[in-house]
């Protein structure tokens, strides 16, 4: 009787079912499309601005030819290179001399400071080459032409045809800007020792060798040689090598990318990006995968007869399947379509957020196209297993069984009834207990949906949180000076009491810093050990509790980093060799270890350090608290005193460290609740008008009874905001947990983020995912006022 | 049945001097509009007194769910007007036909529209608890015959006690009206009969108005009053002398 023709028809009509089914539940499909988009996006935005990033800083590192390793020195003759040159491994090297500098700019009070790098005698050098983005580089005969890097420029309105004082080594030089640049050792210019760049504050300028050299008394010689490796050379094995030829000449240690501070910053911006797009999708599209198995298990339920009727008609198990995951498989499509177009722009949009923080020359924006038919894999998966066991109930359905109204459900047996039995229960509240009771893995779904989404707003909005307590330990509590000054070289103690004494200097430490190489068995980690006074207030580590952490005499504070690194605990006894001086190597007992959430440290007394050294009572340079109606004053004298090498200002640096936190940070995470928002929608819309659609004969019911449209809403509406309510602390128990995993997957060699978690940030995520029940709530209850009540009882459903 | 109680739901009604509880005018109801508009009722003039069990008859799509919808508050006539016990609720806003039916109506239809997560005596509270007046439960319940079955749910009892717990429901605060849309639709004879004995209980002891509709003729025999509709009017109103106590009726 059906013949192949009547048979496409009929498929034909199958699909018209389909479309008429979609549309149907539209907003449904888009709440859960859009959690499906959730996972997306963010998977795509994080991988495409990681991609991006990854792109952009291997083309920019491989044509400007970004050093691989670096080796400073104190002074080593210029002849030496050929010897860096010979190392196995090396592929080119060049030495150059490379000096803090202060910069002295009148168009504010503040010491600016930075470095001042020598550029290569002749042509543009084998390693590390600038981007001239304005202007010319100097001619090789022109001994105060210099470029700038173009953030400091930009700060200053420098450009071409400008000139520029510039202290060096206790000596003056003015020079005139012919370039402005960029360069792949400053993609992230931050001062050393600062958590944040400040392009105002830290420039860096590029020289003739040979002025520089004459004013640094570095004639005929070098303090630092920066090298390229060939193709598959052991870094550590030319590290070594270096180490062991320049020895002699008062290196510290030659250092890799790793620990060069651009770098580094770059990298650990990468890894807390591979983190969020590793750690959230999966949890976008679970609750997908959930959203679409209770709503798919729904609508055939209602469609039960149809579905018996289909079956009679001589559809088979495989081809009913078929057509609910088809439905699905149409929802999933949106979702991806959505979150991949999201994914994409907010990718380059964030990836331009990004190069206005670091300086590279171009943006290669990437969308790894592998990587969108992954994330298409995967929720396909998702969003398809869990429409499966539905769908197979389906086809299972007994077509005569399906055809019959179906009894109504026999809430006599499930476990727990009794205490709904209670009497002081009213009616409409036992029906709310009962519904969920009966029904225990849906409720249960609906409450981890619930809390999915309140965990993966607290898992991301601690780290405001946790950034703030950062702040506050490392400029509160750690780093209570305003200023830093650091001298070109060690200083008697007289240079201490004499900054000590100019006006505006409220308080005064001195301190010594000796780079040092600390080993315990096997393992070996660079580090500075400074010296500090025994009653110092203005630089210290702390403990756990805030406390201060003063190191006693002869004894040795380490942070917690660079402790668990060396496998080292207080008590134990520790090898430092400090690599510059007379390099003595020293067993020092480790007296404390020192919680520390920015950069590591090592810290003693500064006689012990002195002492240690084997040389008299001197500072490497001053920490200061000042004034701040007198600063300006003090500005002036600090950077015209003899042998100050730099100026830090660490108050302003807190200033500006809060104004970025609340600008790129606040965007991040505001795209991140939004998203933790969508989940909560996609659960409790779905979860409401699953429910409504299910019990519109009863709520029909109670409106003919004589019960307020208030009175019904609420049989609806409580059973989802009970179930909220219950959600939000396994929400805040989760979140709590995401947010100790994220604090420590998102913490790198700088940072290590505290786990704190302030109530308001738990209120916040409860506040939003209420916001989100209410509304949704509201959305449905307009349906719930325009309900029929004659053809909901009419139906015999 | 307690004395008191019965007294006072005729006191209730004595006030009214003219004894009708409903009337309607020229009474219309169309259903969408254009070409493919339904003239459900097309001008229904009619008075039904207070206290009279009436059976309402007709083929089917002649009307009487309209009606029935209509004056019991559930939805809105497209013109006329329909006047309960001297009120226009023609006119009356959605809060006050929740109130008017809240007060004054209970339902009975085909599909019994029991709460499923609620027992026999709870779905009877439920109505109960927001009654100004109402019977115990329990009582209501034993009108029906079910007092054995207070703590079973919807899905332990068969249709017929469905539909029995239905009817207690609608009764048990007292309606002064009581309007049943083929209450025994869905059942066998014997099943149905039983329920008609719970009617004209309720109708016998609080003397509610009570229009049963249904397509079964024999039903007739057990009504003060017969109303046949025929395409959406009143054809013919005849008065039943000789009423038969339902056991008498099968079908
Ligand atoms: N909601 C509705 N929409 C459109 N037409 C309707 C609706 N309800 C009833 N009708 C039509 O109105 C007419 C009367 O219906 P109804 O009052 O249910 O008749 P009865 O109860 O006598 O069988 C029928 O033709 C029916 O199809
Ligand atoms: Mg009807």
């Amino acid at each position: 009787m059906v013949n192949g023709k009547g048979m496409f028809a009929l498929l034909r009509a199958l699909d018209r079912k389909l479309v008429r089914d979609l549309w149907g539940m539209r907003m449904q499909a888009l709440a859960i499309a859009f959690v499906i988009a959730g996972g997306v996006a963010v998977h795509l935005l994080a991988a495409g601005m990681l991609t991006s990033l990854e792109e952009t800083r291997r083309a920019y590192y491989d044509r400007y030819l970004f050093a691989d390793v670096w080796a400073p020195v104190v002074r080593a003759p210029n002849a030496l290179i050929a010897g860096v040159r010979a190392i196995d491994g090396v592929q080119a090297a060049e030495s150059r001399i490379r000096f803090p500098a202060l910069l002295d700019m009148p168009d504010m009070a503040e010491p600016a400071s930075g470095e001042i790098i020598s550029l290569p005698e002749s042509g543009e050098g084998a390693v590390n080459r600038l981007h001239l983005t304005q202007g010319r580089m100097p001619r090789p005969d022109h001994r105060d032409e210099a470029v700038v890097l173009q953030g400091f420029a930009d700060a200053h309105g420098l450009a071409p045809g400008d000139s520029l004082a510039v202290t060096v080594y206790g000596g003056r030089l003015r020079l005139h800007v012919v370039g402005i640049a960029l360069s792949p050792e400053h993609v992230y210019a931050i001062a050393p020792g600062q958590m944040v760049p400040d392009a105002r504050l830290y420039g860096v300028i590029w020289m003739n060798r040979r002025a520089l050299a004459q004013a640094t008394n570095r004639d005929g010689a070098f303090n630092e040689v920066v090298v390229r490796l060939s193709r598959g050379a052991n870094e550590a094995a030319v590290i070594a090598g270096l180490d062991r030829l320049l020895a002699p000449y008062g290196a510290p240690g030659a250092y890799g990318r790793r620990d060069q501070l651009s770098d580094s910053f770059v990298a650990s911006e990468m890894d807390q990006l591979r983190t969020m797009g590793m750690v959230i999708p999966p949890i976008f599209l679970l609750v997908a995968a959930f959203l679409v198995n209770i709503v798919i298990t729904r609508i055939i339920a209602v469609q039960r007869a149809g579905i018996g009727l289909m079956k009679a008609f001589g559809y088979s198990d495989g081809e009913v399947t078929r057509h609910y995951l088809k439905l699905v498989a149409a929802i999933g499509a949106l979702g991806l379509a959505i979150g991949g177009g999201l994914g994409m722009w907010l990718g380059r949009v964030m990836a331009e957020l990004y190069m206005e923080y670091f300086t590279f020359p171009f943006l290669v924006f990437r969308a790894d196209a592998m990587d969108y038919v992954a994330v298409c894999a995967v929720s396909g998966a998702a969003v398809l297993g869990g429409a499966a066991l539905a769908a197979r109930r389906a086809a299972a359905l007994n077509p005569a069984q399906a055809m019959t109204l179906p009894p109504p459900p026999d809430y006599s047996r499930a476990a727990g009834m009794g205490i709904t039995r209670l009497r002081a229960l009213d009616q409409q509240t036992r029906m709310i207990l009962r519904q969920i009771i009966r029904w225990p893995a849906r409720a249960g779904l609906t409450m981890a949906g619930i809390a999915a989404s309140v965990a993966l707003l607290i898992g991301t909005l601690f780290m405001m949180d946790s950034i703030k307590v950062l702040i506050g330990d490392f400029f509160g509590v750690a780093n209570r000076h305003d200023v830093a000054v650091t001298f070109v070289e060690p200083r008697p103690r007289s240079a201490y009491h004499s900054i000590a004494r100019l006006p505006g200097v409220m308080a005064a430490e001195p301190f010594r810093a000796a780079p040092a190489r600390l080993r315990h068995g096997h393992l070996e980690e660079r580090a500075a050990i400074i010296g500090v006074p025994a009653d110092a207030e203005l630089s210290r580590l702390i403990d756990a509790a805030g406390r201060a952490v003063t190191p006693p005499p002869g004894g040795l504070v380490l942070s917690d980093d660079l402790a668990a690194k060396l496998n080292i605990r207080a008590g134990d006894t520790i090898q430092i060799e400090i690599t510059e001086g007379r390099r003595p190597a020293l067993m020092v007992p480790v007296a404390a270890v020192a919680p520390t959430h920015v950069g590591s440290g090592a810290q003693m007394r500064i006689e012990d350090l002195n002492r240690l050294l084997r040389e008299g009572p001197v500072v490497s340079g001053v920490n200061l608290r000042v004034d701040r109606d007198a600063v300006d004053a003090l500005y002036a004298r600090l950077t015209a005193a003899p042998g100050v090498a730099g100026v830090s200002l660490q108050a302003l640096a807190a200033d500006t460290l809060a104004g970025m936190m609340d600008e790129n940070l606040g965007a991040a995470l505001g795209i991140y609740s939004l998203f933790g928002a969508l989940i909560a929608l996609g659960v409790v819309y779905n979860s409401i008008r699953i429910s409504y659609a299910e019990r519109q004969r009863e709520l029909a019911s109670l409106r003919v009874l004589g019960f307020s449209r208030g009175a019904v809403s609420y049989i609806l509406l409580g059973e989802v905001a009970f179930l909220t309510l219950l959600a939000l602390p396994l929400g805040m128990a989760g979140g709590t947990g995401l947010a100790w995993y994220m604090a420590g997957a998102m913490s790198s060699d700088m940072f290590r983020l505290p786990f704190v978690i302030e109530p308001s940030t738990y209120g916040f995520a409860c506040a939003v995912v209420l916001a989100v029940t209410v509304g949704s709530s509201l959305l449905v209850r307009r349906q719930l006022d325009r309900l029929d009540m004659v053809s909901a009882l009419k139906t015999g459903e | 049945m307690p004395e008191a109680r019965t007294k006072r739901a005729a006191t209730a009604r004595a006030g009214k001097a003219d004894g009708i509880c409903f009337s309607t005018r020229g009474l219309t109801k169309v259903y969408g509009h254009g070409t493919g508009a339904v003239h459900a009722l097309r001008g229904v003039d009619i008075e039904l007194p207070d206290g009279e069990l009436i059976v309402v008859l007709g083929a089917s799509g002649s009307g009487k769910s309209t009606f029935l919808n209509i004056i019991g508050g559930l939805d809105r006539a497209t013109g006329g007007e329909v006047v309960f016990r001297g009120r226009d609720i023609g006119a009356a806003g959605q809060r006050e036909l929740t109130e008017f039916r809240r007060r004054h109506v209970g339902f009975v239809f085909q599909f019994y529209n029991l709460m499923p997560s609620l027992t026999a005596w709870e779905n009877v509270a439920l109505v109960t608890e927001i009654a100004e007046n109402p019977l115990k439960p329990e009582d209501a319940l034993a009108m029906v015959g079910l007092e054995q079955r207070l703590g079973h749910f919807p899905g332990q009892l068969s249709g017929g006690e469905q539909q029995r717990v239905a009817i207690a429901r609608a009764v048990a605060k007292q309606p002064s009206v009581l309007l049943c849309d083929e209450p025994t639709g869905a059942l066998d004879s014997p099943t149905g009969v039983r329920v008609l004995e719970a009617l004209k209980t309720v109708n016998d002891d609080l003397k509610s108005t009570t229009l049963i509709i249904t397509h079964n003729q024999s039903v007739a025999a057990m009504a003060d009053r017969v109303v046949i509709f025929a395409d959406g009017r009143v054809r013919e109103v005849r008065k039943n002398t000789a009423k038969t106590h339902p056991k008498d009726i099968s079908w």
